[in-house]
C-alpha cells in the first residue's frame, strides 16, 4: 500500500488568543502544532501500512517551520516525508491547498501509484474541512469523509470497507481503491514512535518541493491569487446576557432541587413542557389500553 | 513493513540526559570539542518543562558563550535591586540603582526560560550534538561491573551506548534516585517555590518601576509573607511581563499545612505589591521544586561512568538566589573532565572522574555552597530571623517615621524596648553572631 497523508500545522488552540479589536487570530509566540485531526489519520495509515506493507509519505503546504510538523509525524513511524513550499503558495484558501496538494500527491503517484490519502476531518484553525473532498475530486478518487473505523483493506481486490459516522447512525461503507479518507476523531490512539524512529526523524532529510517539484501548472491557482474566498469580517460569538441561576442542592433530599430545576426548565421553554404534558397524556392513554 | 526493525547499535561518546542550563553546558561544550553528543529531553521541546523566575547571570554564560547577548533571547537588564523586609501592610527595604549597569556588557538579565532555553539548545544542536525531545530516560544501562554504559528510553528499542552518561534531568533526577545513586529528595531539603507571568504593556512597566528602554528591577522579599517559615519572594521584571513569586521550605509547608498559592495569593494582594501589578492578565503559572539543601545534602557526584550536575546535584545558593548558573559552570566543569579524561586516553571510570570533584572544589560552586553551609539550619534553629525581625524592624521604621509629637529620643527608647521584649539583649547579641558564624 502506498499511502500518502496530508498534515497541517497550526497554532496550539490552547494558547490561542484573539486579538480585542480586529478579532484576528494573535499567532505570534503561538507554538505549533500537527493539526489533532490529522493525528488520527497519520495513526490509521500507519496502522494498514503496519498490517498490509507498503509506506506512508506524509505531506504538508507551508512555510519552511511546517519542517518541524513533519519530522514529528516521522517519529510517530511514517517512512518519508515532504514538505511543499513556496513563496507564491501564501495566503491560499482550501480551493488553492487542494490543488496545490493534489499536484503534490499525482508527483507522488508518478514515483509509485498511490493507493489511499489520509487527511484529518478537517483542522482546528480553518474547521472547513474542504480540502480532502477538494483533493479527491480534482484527484478522481473515491472520497469517505468522516470515518471513524477502517473496517477491511483488501488490496488484490482493491477494496476498503470502512464505518462513517453519518447523522442518526453508523454507514458501513465499501469502495474502491484509490480512495481518500477523512478521519474522524477519536477513531484510533497515537501510537507512541520506537526510539529509532526518533532518531531517524531527527536525522532525515525531508523533501522540499517548490512549485515545480510539486507539479503546478497553473500558478494563477495558487495562493492568494487562487482563493476566491473572502473573509470579510471576523467575529467572536455574542455572549448570551441572560444570567446563570444556581439552584441549591441538598444532598438528603435531592428531589427538591431536581424538582425545582424541572421547574425551571419548562417554565423558561414552553415548548418542552406542551411536548412533555402530551407525552405524559400518551402514556398514560397507552396504559389504560393495555 | 516497518523501517529499522532491526536497528544498528546506536554508540555515543557522551549522553547528557536534560536540557537545561546544566545539560546544555555540557552538551555544549562537548560537540564544540568534536565529541559525538546525544542529548536527551523528556519534553515536548528544550525549555518546556523548565521552570525559573527567572534571572540570567551573564558570567557563567559568558564563559561558554561570550557573544550571546547577540542572539539571546533576553528579557531586560537589571539596574535596579530592592531587597524588602515585609510585614502585613508595609515593607522597608533597600533600593540600589546603577546607571553603571546600563553599561555593556551587561551583569544581570531577566529571562523567559521557555524561551531561553529554546536558543541554548539551538546553540547546542549548531555545536554538532543530537538533540532529541520527548525522549524520557527510564533507567541506567550498566555492565556486569556496574558501570554506566548507556541510558534505556522509554520506547520500543531503547537502549542507547555511551562511554559516559551526564545526569541533568533536573531537581527530582528520578533516572539518579532510581538507579540508587543518590537518596530520594527529602522535604527538609527542598524549597517549593510557584510564580505567575503577570502581562501588562511596556510603558507600563517602564512607568511603575521608573526605568526604560531594556531597563529592569528585581524585587527580593522576606517576613511576613512567608508565614514564618524559611522562605524568600520575588518579583522581576521582564519585556511586557512581570513574573511574582514565592517559595518556602517544603518541609516547613507540609507542617504548617499551607499551599504555595495561598502564599501567592497573599503576596500579589500586599499592599506593597498590588499596586506594581494591578491590571495585569496573568497568563503563566509554574511550581518548581528547589534544592535548597546547601553543602551538607550533597549527593555523591560522580561514579562509574556518571556524573551528577545542577539541580539534580544540589548545586542551588539558596541565599544569593543562584542555580542556574551553578547548573551552568558544573556542566562546564563535567563536560572538561571528560575531555580532559579522553585526550590522556583515560576511561571514564569513578577514579579518574574524581578529578571532576576536584574542578568543583575549585570553583564558585562548592566554594559558595561551603560559605554557607550553617545558614539553612541556622535558620531554622532560629526562626526568629523569619518570624520576629522584619516584623520588629518595620514596626520600627513606621514609628520613627511617624511624626506625631512625641520627641525622638522617646521614640528610640521604644524601638529598643520593642526589640528586647521581643529577643533579650542576650537573644539580639546572639543573632548577630549566629549571622555572622552561619554565613562566615
Amino acid at each position: 500500500m502506498n499511502i500518502v497523508v496530508c498534515i497541517k500545522q497550526v497554532p496550539d488552540s490552547t494558547h490561542i488568543r484573539v486579538h480585542p479589536v480586529t478579532n484576528t487570530i494573535m499567532r505570534q509566540g503561538v507554538p505549533a502544532v500537527i493539526n489533532p485531526y490529522d493525528l488520527f489519520a497519520i495513526e490509521e495509515a500507519l496502522r494498514i501500512r503496519d498490517a498490509h506493507g507498503g509506506k506512508v509519505t506524509v505531506i504538508t503546504m507551508g512555510p519552511p517551520p511546517a519542517a518541524v510538523a513533519l519530522r514529528k509525524a516521522l517519529a510517530y513511524g511514517c517512512d518519508e516525508a515532504v514538505l511543499i513550499t513556496d513563496k507564491i503558495f501564501s495566503g491560499a484558501d482550501t480551493l488553492a491547498t487542494s490543488y496545490v496538494l493534489a499536484s503534490a500527491i499525482s508527483m507522488l503517484g508518478k514515483e509509485q501509484p498511490v493507493d489511499l490519502v489520509f487527511t484529518g476531518k478537517q483542522t482546528i484553525d480553518g474547521d472547513t474541512a474542504q480540502v480532502g473532498p477538494g483533493i479527491a475530486k480534482r484527484l478522481d478518487l473515491e472520497l469517505l469523509t468522516y470515518v471513524a473505523k477502517i473496517v477491511a483493506v483488501d488490496q488484490a481486490a482493491g477494496k476498503i470497507q470502512v464505518e462513517r459516522r453519518a447523522e442518526g447512525g453508523v454507514q458501513l461503507l465499501e469502495t474502491r481503491l484509490p480512495a481518500l479518507i477523512t478521519m474522524l476523531e477519536g477513531s484510533n490512539e497515537m501510537r507512541f514512535g520506537t526510539a529509532p524512529d526518533v532518531f531517524r526523524a531527527a536525522r532525515a532529510e525531508i523533501r522540499t518541493w517548490d512549485r515545480n517539484s510539486a507539479g503546478i501548472e497553473d500558478i494563477k491557482k495558487v495562493g492568494l491569487k487562487g482563493s476566491p474566498t473572502i473573509v470579510s469580517r471576523v467575529f467572536g460569538p455574542t455572549p448570551r446576557d441572560e444570567k446563570a441561576e444556581q439552584i441549591a442542592f441538598d444532598p438528603a433530599a435531592p428531589e427538591v432541587a431536581t424538582a425545582a430545576l424541572l421547574e425551571k426548565i419548562l417554565a423558561d421553554s414552553p415548548k418542552v413542557a406542551k411536548e412533555l404534558a402530551r407525552h405524559q397524556a400518551g402514556e398514560h392513554a397507552g396504559a389504560r389500553h393495555e | 513493513m516497518k523501517q529499522n526493525a532491526n536497528p544498528p547499535i546506536e554508540k555515543f561518546d557522551v549522553i547528557v540526559v536534560g536540557a537545561g542550563p546544566a545539560g546544555n553546558a555540557a552538551a555544549y561544550t562537548l560537540a564544540k570539542a568534536g565529541k559525538k553528543v546525544l542529548q536527551l529531553e523528556r519534553g515536548e521541546y528544550p525549555g518546556s518543562k523548565n521552570v525559573q523566575g527567572a534571572i540570567l547571570y551573564a558570567d557563567a554564560l559568558e564563559k561558554l558563550i561570550p557573544d550571546f547577548r547577540d542572539t539571546a533571547p533576553l528579557e531586560r537588564h537589571i539596574v535596579e535591586q530592592r531587597m524588602w523586609l515585609m510585614e502585613n501592610a508595609s515593607h522597608l527595604g533597600t533600593h540600589f540603582r546603577s546607571d553603571q549597569y546600563n553599561q555593556q556588557p551587561g551583569n544581570r538579565y531577566t529571562i523567559i526560560r521557555a524561551r531561553f532555553d529554546k536558543w541554548f539548545s539551538d546553540q547546542v544542536q549548531k555545536a554538532g550534538a543530537l538533540v532529541l525531545c520527548e525522549m524520557t530516560v527510564s533507567e541506567l544501562l550498566r555492565d556486569e561491573t556496574g558501570r554506566v554504559i548507556g541510558v534505556n528510553v522509554d520506547r520500543a528499542n531503547g537502549n542507547i551506548y555511551a562511554d559516559a552518561v551526564i545526569l541533568a534531568d533536573g531537581v527530582n533526577s528520578l533516572v539518579a534516585s532510581r538507579a540508587g545513586l543518590r537518596e530520594d529528595i527529602k522535604p527538609a531539603n527542598m524549597a517549593l517555590a510557584v510564580k505567575e507571568m503577570i502581562f501588562l504593556p511596556k510603558e507600563t512597566i517602564d512607568a511603575r518601576f521608573n526605568i526604560q528602554g531594556q531597563e529592569g528591577v528585581v524585587i527580593e522579599m522576606m517576613g511576613s509573607i512567608t508565614e514564618g517559615m524559611l522562605g524568600t519572594a520575588f518579583l522581576y521584571t521582564n519585556k511586557d511581563s512581570i513574573a511574582v513569586g514565592i517559595g518556602c521550605m517544603l518541609a516547613d509547608m507540609k507542617a504548617q499545612k499551607t499551599t504555595p498559592a495561598e502564599l501567592l495569593e497573599k503576596l500579589k494582594r500586599h499592599p506593597s505589591i498590588a499596586p506594581l501589578i494591578a491590571g495585569g492578565e496573568t497568563r503563566e503559572y509554574a511550581a518548581h521544586l528547589i534544592p535548597e539543601g546547601g553543602f551538607d545534602a550533597l549527593p555523591q557526584l560522580y561514579g562509574d561512568g556518571w556524573l551528577l550536575v545542577g539541580d539534580s546535584a544540589g548545586f542551588v545558593n539558596a541565599v544569593h538566589r543562584e542555580g542556574s548558573n551553578l547548573a551552568m559552570i558544573s556542566g562546564q566543569l563535567a563536560a572538561e573532565t571528560l575531555l580532559e579524561l579522553a585526550a590522556a586516553g583515560l576511561p571514564a571510570s569513578a577514579a579518574n572522574l574524581a578529578r571532576y570533584k576536584a574542578r568543583l572544589d575549585d570553583s564558585i560552586v562548592i566554594k559558595d555552597l561551603k560559605k554557607y553551609r550553617k545558614l539553612p539550619d541556622m535558620l531554622h534553629k532560629q526562626p526568629q530571623f523569619i518570624g520576629d525581625y522584619p516584623g520588629l524592624i518595620n514596626q520600627a521604621a513606621f514609628n520613627f517615621f511617624s511624626v506625631d509629637g512625641r520627641d525622638k529620643q522617646t521614640k528610640e527608647k521604644e524601638i529598643i524596648t520593642a526589640f528586647r521584649e521581643r529577643r533579650s539583649l542576650f537573644g539580639l547579641l546572639g543573632d548577630a553572631f549566629r549571622l555572622w558564624r552561619a554565613t562566615r
